[in-house]
């Protein structure tokens, strides 16, 4: 980290930073309480962020309120990601019109002005260089998804408070931006919130040349180093309040090794396969297109979000796939802990306890993965990963 | 990445396929027709045998075909389409001037180019002769002392496809052998599954190398009856199919297990992975 860019902000410092990208051209977007929970909004002042408002958090269960608390971060994370933002839930992706050798297939450019991210997590930034990777990085990659990420403008705030159901410590995510994390280019700028003895700053360091422009434009003082013992403190305490766990050792081959395993048997008995985890998830990326005509002969093709809990996901001629709940949960929850290693060279889950808090009937995927742990072998066929040897396998 | 705030000027364009057209047309069985497409304007990139294309049917939608031509040959690109949904029976329908939508080529291809002097079986259930026939047509050119070898096997006869080319093939020195599931009474060849035929094929299982193609089961058998008389795994290739929809490995559908088959795949080494994966995981 490089202390001598790190800057100390008061909550007009931060107004000024909203209002700084604003004028660069950025719609500025943070957290916002609507619809009883806190999501990505239009913020235009530091009053629109959620002032003193607080989540608590259970498998199935999410409840915010408020007290006189003078923070704007004091809560863990929303239902819905930054992920919208960059890889918008419905576009479009072409569109054609004429027919014959006059058929004209024109690209839908995305108009979207550039965003700023403003208030995402640790952990979300690392879902955020997840995505990098897997739509970012495809010989094809996805160009909605690349043109906002390469546009966006990235200030991320650390996590002061934990839900009950994260578990980024496990995951490496959070809930301090780490110093390998900070040094590289999907992050502008690294904000901590610091609150007591009636003081409240914003200790701030720029992760970017972007973001030290951008603090070299929002005055203050340099960070002096009580400020710098107090974010010491902050996130040692919340890493301390982080209660829940995942194993992450060898879960990759252990997931792999267990696939008859009777557990996804069981949680299929709760599973509703409603797909609320995936669309929850800071990294599910699955989307599905759809052709549209109308009667002027105007084709075009959308896409939207798709889910590996949806029947049709996995539909070849003749029928799905994955026909029972069962394959379609043990898809998911492998993927994201064990196959995408394979596919990205990276776990597919950060740790942000969403799937658990979101689950309409709280199943847990640390006690999942646990469960299976426990009784390694009861399923026995397996399937030799990626760069393990070939040829006969149990 | 980059951190201006100034907007990209064009998005990429692979999602966005190119206008070709219907040369030809030929019907192959009562719900098999090739189609042959030329490009309108600009082309894409050239295939590899086992390759596939993501065809569109505009108003209709897109899916997956694989290529049945021959890779470097002069003329239309050839495309053998079964007619089992909306969108093959749009593509199957369409007129001679008609034009599609095409993306691509996308995914792993059987890779004969080196194969001289290997022994190779290519055992191809149905429509599944389609996506080899460009392999097919490569290896019975190829100069060496490798014997080819044709298994097909179709459920009656008249659901065989490219009659003309397997004669082409046995005339240029192939052993080719088809067998059906159930004979008609003009039917004077084999009746049986098209693993029963490897029983009396010669090849040299230490030098030979496996292409397969058509239904999961069948490869399945095919794949672990060649293992059986001593094929190495390794050296059998299968051509998996699964939901492909963006070709670049970015909408998730076609996974099976660590592989994203448009990417990983089509065509994969049936050896280790695959070959514990094939139709048992998911149900």
């Amino acid at each position: 980290m490089n202390e001598t860019s790190a800057m100390l902000l008061d909550s007009g410092g931060l107004d000024r930073l909203i209002g700084v990208l604003g004028a660069r051209g950025f719609r500025t977007i943070g957290p916002v309480v609507a619809d009883g929970a806190i999501g990505p909004g239009p913020i235009r002042h530091v009053v629109d962020l959620p002032q003193g408002w607080h989540d608590e958090q259970a498998p199935g269960s999410y409840r915010l309120h408020r007290d006189d608390d003078p923070r704007l971060f004091a809560w863990a994370v929303g239902p819905r990601s930054w992920k919208g933002e960059l890889f918008p839930p419905r576009s479009v992706v072409w569109r054609s019109s004429g027919e014959g050798d006059s058929l004209e297939i024109v690209p839908v450019v995305d108009e979207a002005p550039p965003v700023a991210v403003i208030g995402a997590r640790p952990c979300e930034l690392a879902a955020l260089s997840i995505l990098d990777r897997v739509l970012g990085t495809s010989t094809h990659p996805d160009p909605v998804y690349r043109a906002r990420r390469e546009a966006a403008f990235v200030a991320v705030v650390e996590c002061s408070t934990p839900a009950s159901t994260c578990f980024c410590t496990s995951m490496g995510t959070g809930p301090a931006v780490g110093d390998d994390r900070a040094g590289d280019e999907g992050v502008d700028l690294v904000l901590t919130e610091l609150a007591g003895d009636e003081r409240h700053h914003f200790l701030v360091r720029a992760a970017s040349p972007l973001g030290g422009e951008v603090l070299a434009e929002l005055g203050g003082e340099p960070a002096p180093g009580w400020a710098w013992s107090a974010r010491d403190r902050l996130l040692a305490a919340a890493e301390g309040a982080i209660g829940r766990a995942l194993d992450t050792d060898g879960l990759a081959p252990l997931l792999a090794r267990n696939l008859d395993h009777p557990r996804w048997d069981e949680v299929a008995e709760r599973c509703l396969s409603c797909g609320n985890c995936t669309l929850a998830c800071p990294t599910c990326f699955c989307s599905s297109v759809e052709d549209v005509s109308d009667l002027t002969g105007t084709v075009e093709r959308h896409r939207r979000w798709d889910s590996c809990f949806d029947l049709g996901y996995s539909y070849v001629h003749g029928g799905p796939v994955r026909t029972s709940v069962s394959s379609r949960y043990r898809q998911w929850a492998t993927h994201k802990l064990s196959t995408w290693f394979d596919q990205f060279s990276t776990a597919g889950c950060v740790g942000c306890g969403r799937c658990i808090t979101w689950c309409p009937v709280g199943i847990d995927l640390t006690e999942e993965a646990a469960a299976i742990r426990a009784s390694d072998g009861a399923g026995a066929r397996a399937y030799a990963r990626a760069g393990a040897a070939g040829g006969d396998q149990p | 990445m980059a951190r201006t705030a100034e907007r990209p000027a064009k998005a990429g364009t692979s999602l966005v396929p190119l206008a070709y057209r219907v040369a030809w047309r030929r019907r192959e069985t009562a719900d098999v027709v090739t189609i042959a497409l030329e490009a309108v304007g600009e082309s894409l990139a050239p295939f590899r045998a086992g390759q596939f294309h993501m065809l569109t049917a505009f108003g209709v939608g897109e899916v997956a075909i694989s290529v049945s031509g021959t890779p470097g040959a002069p003329g239309p690109v050839e495309h053998t389409i079964r007619d089992v949904g909306a969108v093959s029976h749009a593509l199957s329908r369409l007129p001679v001037g008609g034009v599609v939508g095409a993306r691509g080529p996308f995914g792993t291809s059987w890779d004969v180019t080196g194969l001289a002097d290997e022994d190779v079986v290519v055992i191809a259930g149905g429509i599944g002769l389609a996506p080899l026939r460009g392999a097919v047509h490569q290896l019975s050119g190829r100069r060496g002392p490798g014997r080819l070898t044709v298994l097909v096997g179709a459920r009656t006869p008249d659901q065989l496809v490219f009659a003309d080319d397997v004669r082409r093939w046995r005339e240029l020195g192939a052993d080719v052998r088809l067998t059906v599931d159930a004979a008609t009474p003009d039917w004077g060849g084999e009746v049986g599954l098209v693993t029963s035929l490897l029983a009396s094929a010669s090849f040299d299982p230490a030098r030979t190398v496996g292409l397969l193609c058509g239904p999961e089961v069948m490869m399945r058998f095919a794949a672990a009856d060649l293992a059986d008389l001593g094929v190495d795994p390794s050296r059998i290739r299968i051509s998996l199919e699964r939901n492909m929809q963006c070709g670049a490995g970015i909408c998730g559908h076609c996974q099976l297990g660590p592989l994203l088959l448009c990417r990983d795949g089509p065509v994969v080494t049936y050896g280790g992975a695959v070959a514990a994966l094939m139709g048992q995981v998911e149900r």
